[in-house]
């Protein structure tokens, strides 16, 4: 009896998946040939660029060295690697054989052409909340770009999360498809702030935790994340920088990849700063709307008159380590990076990175500090004009353990991090394999 | 295959991208002003500047620099006569001399950002850079000498 039930259930289950992916593939919108450029107006085109710009669609379409647009940039998900894809007008590669109407649809509901799901590593859940008409431009953009003939490696996805039809399960469970609404309560600044983070820019993606399905966890907007083996900082008030991200800092920061009073862009985000927002495809307008909104969503006007004083205390402790010391770790910091690190008076030199206010310091993590003292700074990393060398390959696991934690007791107030060089091991092992 | 500026001039280096810029300096340039002491960033002898910034060339791949302007010792000035240089002279600050290229770059450094310097200033900036002769007396004595020259106007 009881078996007899249990085969009827398993069969309904069976039935219902079955039914879930059989009527999950969409229709096939018809190829179309490849538009003329002369189709879309200067105008129209003029604005995808700068769209393109902003929402950095180069940086997960184009493999490093590859032709703008091309794919082949494998972005790293717990289920798997997916590549990105050829988004030029090759019709046989690339998008050249999708009408408008295919990429509205790809762009708002996250289909292909050809009715099969795409994964939400392309964040459509975010770009349908752009305006029609900033969509037409994204496409007159695109299909005016130079076509590429390139195929993109298979992604790696194992059993069952290849399977592209069970991407309905994941948008019934996670997925409103909508239009972005502004709020009248604020000014136009800001709503175009709102609308540039998230329809376009997609902050989120790597600001904003996700649960295990990889969805972005509701009600932690913006609380910062792991990525790619860094920390993408929070950007809302639980960011734990002893000096509040105002809108001058952010925008500094967003313009030129650094700010004095809290550190350099490293990792994933400095492609979004340098060839994303950069000048002169995105004006300074939208990229101070953007730090309007951020300095809105972090409350740091609340505790924007707390800079000035913040600042000087942080400086207080800059000089440590470059006196008779009788502490080895000091005397460790002194040899390595007080040269380069010091600063006195009452703000820091904007050549002289202040570790007192650097955000890598009092993350709940010593990983991004790691990254930076393994890996050093290059040239078109972090801020303009300042280069960090490498210490990999001179300072052992231990020794950067030691500079972490004396950094972390003597210029902030954070509680210590754990198991340090446990960590530093695992970033060396983790850089190694992916060289 | 990296490009970058050397002392006002584009270069194209043939050496992998991870070569350490105080080979690339040394070997592949002919420039032998820039000394190898300890190799991994602790003694300041490698002591170069990139974007105007003092920098150790020894763990500073010449992948990093891609595009920046580097300069060395032989670069600071046309005739070896920058005021650093000069009251180098005059004190006669060197004894052995191989620590001096980098001493000299770092201490330029220095006086870009504190141009009137304190001992504490000095103590902490010219912490890196190590000199085995003990010759950190008159090191001092001419950052302070070249300083003062400096901030008089004295032309470079």
């Amino acid at each position: 009896m009881i078996r007899n039930i249990a085969i009827a259930i398993l069969a309904v289950a069976l039935l219902g998946m079955a039914g879930l992916l059989l009527s999950s593939r969409r229709p096939v919108i018809g190829p179309i040939g490849r538009p003329v450029p002369e189709r879309f107006s200067a105008g129209s085109i003029a604005q995808g660029e700068t769209l393109a710009a902003a929402g950095h669609c180069a940086s997960c379409h184009t493999r490093p060295g590859g032709q703008p647009f091309a794919g082949g940039y494998g972005v790293n998900t717990p289920f798997g690697i997916i590549y990105g894809t050829n988004i030029t007008s090759d019709p046989k590669t690339g998008i050249g054989t999708w009408s408008l109407e295919a990429f509205v649809r790809a762009m708002r509901e996250g289909v292909a052409r050809d009715g099969s799901h795409l994964f939400p590593a392309f964040p459509y859940y975010a770009y349908t909340k752009l305006s029609d008409d900033d969509v037409k431009a994204l496409y007159a953009y695109l299909m005016t770009r130079p076509a590429a003939t390139a195929a993109v490696p298979a992604n790696t996805l194992p059993f069952p999360f290849k399977i592209r039809a069970l991407q309905e399960g994941w948008k019934i469970l996670f997925f409103t498809d909508g239009r972005f609404h502004a709020n009248p309560s604020k000014s136009d600044e800001w709503n175009r702030g709102a609308y540039l983070a998230e329809a376009l820019s997609d902050c989120a993606a790597c600001h904003t935790p996700r649960n295990s399905l990889g969805a972005e966890k509701t009600g932690y907007a913006y609380a910062g994340t792991v990525i790619d083996g860094w920390i993408a900082p929070a950007l809302n008030e639980t960011n734990p920088s002893p000096v509040p991200w105002t809108q001058e800092e952010l925008f500094t920061y967003l313009r030129t990849g650094g700010s004095p009073l809290h550190g350099a862009t490293g990792a994933t985000m400095t492609p979004v700063i340098r060839e994303g927002l950069a000048l002169p495809v995105v004006p300074d307008s939208d990229v101070r709307a953007i730090a309007v909104y951020f300095s809105d969503i972090d409350h740091a006007g609340a505790r924007a008159h707390n800079t000035e004083a913040a600042t000087r205390e942080a400086l207080t402790s800059s000089s440590l380590g470059s006196g008779q010391e009788y502490d080895p770790d000091a005397e460790l910091y002194a040899a390595a990076c007080i040269a380069c690190h010091y600063n006195s008076g009452t703000v820091p030199l904007p050549a002289r990175p202040e570790l007192a206010l650097n955000s890598a310091l009092t993350l709940p993590e010593p990983t991004n500090f790691i990254q930076d003292v393994l890996n050093g700074v290059s040239n078109t990393d972090g801020a303009p004009g300042l280069v960090m060398p490498a210490y990999a390959s001179s300072l052992t696991d231990g020794d950067i353990a030691r500079l972490a934690a004396y950094l972390r007791r003597t210029r902030t107030k954070s509680p210590p991090w754990s198991g340090v060089e446990k960590k530093v091991s695992a970033i060396r092992q983790q850089s190694a394999a992916s060289h | 295959m990296t490009t970058f500026d050397l002392n006002g001039r584009t270069v194209s280096i043939h050496s992998a991208d991870d070569t350490p810029l105080l080979w690339v300096i040394r070997d592949e340039l002919s420039l032998t002003g820039t000394k190898f002491g300890c190799g991994i960033g602790l003694c300041g002898a490698c002591t170069v500047h990139v974007e105007g910034r003092a920098t150790r060339s020894c763990i500073t791949a010449v992948g990093a620099v891609a595009g920046a302007k580097v300069t060395t010792i032989e670069g600071l000035n046309p005739e070896g006569r920058h005021p650093v240089q000069v009251a180098w002279t005059e004190l006669q600050v060197p004894q052995c001399g191989y620590c001096q290229s980098g001493q000299i770059m770092q201490a330029v450094t220095l006086l870009k950002d504190f141009p009137n310097p304190t001992d504490q200033d000095i103590n902490a900036v010219m912490a890196g850079s190590l000199c085995r002769c003990m010759t950190y007396i008159r090191i001092r004595k001419a950052i302070k000498l070249a300083a003062a020259r400096m901030r008089g106007g004295i032309a470079q």
